[in-house]
């Protein structure tokens, strides 16, 4: 039970990681692999403030979005000018810088020797230290961050988003900034993955440069190709394939160092595979 | 009075002059049509006046109001201007209604994350779509839809803009001739309505149906204009259209 709780946990993250990558990839159109870099921000605010500063998790995990919707605001306004394979440089050039400072931050990050020792969640006395009880937390935020992003994704915003993704310079003829809904969206799917990012150095309760490179937005992204660009639930069926898929190999037999190798492998040719023959994902609407 | 005036305009692409210090007036509530050769700027002219391509020199007057040396094109709608392109852009990948939907909606960000569309966005909607007979598909994806039928939907995206001034780059080319009707009776009615259409077309019958005013274009200077049996007759634009 401890275990499917455990990779319940896993699957939020990821999930609420898939969430807000589709409404910046499947949504809008616009391809990003830094994804991972503000996952890692949302991480490392986290675990400084409350290593640090004793800080209250939630506190901590607000201050993280802070950082991480700022962060992308301000990289958002050169990247939102930017289109197709540009845009992509752009993102890739920025998780660089950050994964950077991660490393070489030593005095504030610790380098490569990570951060350990990260606070569990308390709320008035209600502490999340339980698998079980993280398993229910992580649970609410993922049911929180989709409510959010269906209410965002229905709305007239989202229907612009789209418009965005088919004929970004056909919308702004008839008058809209797509710059200000680029921006908007980069920033919306960034405040998502300082969320993971929070609930994943909480849970782990240790966290180094690694878990954030460009390699991780790469399997982020196919969560969200995987399970169908453009859908909702269709992330939640990627986050869960794909955070399942190591487990499954290593119960056929594969060693976990192996198994962890293989994975990489795997997500190689499915993305291959998808881009062939399912462009639009498993329950997609939108190819790429 | 004039809904719209270029003062020398001018576009550059290098050294070519794409339109070359033109200076024409679109008198409003009246079918202005543009014509000529192939590559003598006429959809240049409409790619400046809504945006999509940088003016280079000169000046657009909107209803004589704003002196514009530089046009924004999601700025257009403001100045009561919508357009139509001459291949064909839909939004592929979204429903028919959508197509409608997008552009009847809130423009700033945060009125558009709080809004959802209602029954008054529907029902514009709807009318658009009667107007020009694709109530029928609007659950269809626009990349379903025939050539025809896009655009039409494209001319009922431009409709739902309620402008004053209506750029149609060749609304007609491959359409069949009862869709072609429809296009006719739509704008018809528009300028019923007091609106304006600058309109680009090849197909002379509609142009001496359709026209109040006519404007010939070649190398991106203006060649001729007038009524429509008058320039149409003139031995220039005979020789530089035509070709005879």
């Amino acid at each position: 039970m401890e275990y499917l709780l455990h990779l319940f946990v896993l699957f939020a993250v990821y999930a609420i990681l898939g969430i807000g990558l589709n409404l910046i990839t499947g949504f809008t159109g616009l391809i990003s692999v830094a994804h991972a870099a503000f996952f890692g921000i949302g991480a490392y605010t986290t675990a400084l403030l409350t290593t640090e500063l004793g800080m209250n998790f939630f506190l901590a995990c607000a201050a993280g979005v802070g950082v991480s919707v700022i962060l992308a605001l301000a990289v958002g306004a050169i990247l939102s000018r930017l289109k197709g394979d540009y845009y992509v440089l752009g993102t890739v050039s920025f998780s660089y810088v950050v994964l950077g400072v991660l490393l070489n931050w030593e005095e504030l990050t610790r380098g490569p020797l990570g951060i350990a020792g990260i606070l569990k969640p308390s709320f008035f006395g209600l502490s999340f230290t339980s698998t079980l009880s993280f398993a229910l937390l992580s649970a609410a935020v993922l049911a929180g961050v989709y409510f959010i992003a269906r209410f965002a994704t229905r709305s007239s915003f989202g229907r612009v988003l789209k418009a965005i993704r088919e004929d970004e310079q056909a919308i702004g003829v008839f008058g809209y900034r797509t710059f200000s809904y680029k921006l908007a969206v980069f920033a919306l799917g960034a405040g998502m993955a300082a969320v993971a990012g929070s609930l994943f150095a909480s849970y782990i309760t240790f966290i180094d440069p690694t878990a954030f490179n460009v390699m991780e937005s790469i399997f982020i992204l196919a969560i969200v190709i995987l399970g169908g660009l453009a859908n909702l639930k269709g992330t939640l069926a990627g986050a869960a394939f794909l955070v399942l898929l190591p487990e499954a190999l290593r119960f056929v037999g594969f060693a976990p160092d192996i198994a962890g190798q293989l994975r990489q492998v795997v997500y190689g040719l499915l993305l291959v595979f998808l881009m062939l023959y399912r462009p639009q994902g498993l329950i997609g609407e939108y190819k790429l | 009075m004039d809904i719209l005036r270029t003062k020398n305009l001018l576009k550059r692409f290098g050294g070519v002059h794409a339109v070359d210090h033109l200076s024409i007036n679109v008198g409003g509530g009246t079918i202005t049509s543009v014509i000529g050769p192939n590559g003598s700027g006429k959809s240049t002219l409409i790619n400046t006046l809504s945006g999509v391509l940088p003016i280079d020199g000169g000046a657009v007057v909107i209803d004589e109001k704003a002196t514009l040396s530089r046009i924004v094109s999601h700025e257009i709608p403001v100045y009561g201007i919508t357009r139509t392109f001459q291949e064909v852009r839909l939004f592929e990948q979204m429903t028919v209604l959508d197509n409608i939907l997008v552009v009847l909606t809130e423009r700033p960000v945060v009125g558009a994350f709080f809004e959802k569309h209602g029954e008054y966005h529907l029902s514009r909607a709807e009318e658009m779509l009667k107007r020009v007979g694709l109530w029928e598909k609007r659950d269809a994806l626009a990349r379903n839809l025939s050539y025809g039928q896009r655009k039409l939907l494209e001319i009922a995206r431009a409709l739902s803009m309620n402008a004053q001034l209506y750029l149609f780059d060749e609304p007609f080319a491959g359409l069949f001739k009862e869709m072609a009707k429809t296009v006719v009776t739509v704008m018809n009615q528009l300028r019923e309505e007091g609106k304006t259409i600058l309109l680009i077309e090849h197909n002379m019958e509609l142009i001496r149906e359709l026209s109040d005013w006519v404007i010939v274009m070649d190398s991106g200077k203006l060649l001729a204009e007038g009524r429509a049996a008058e320039v149409l007759s003139r031995k220039e634009v005979i020789e530089a259209y035509l070709g005879e």
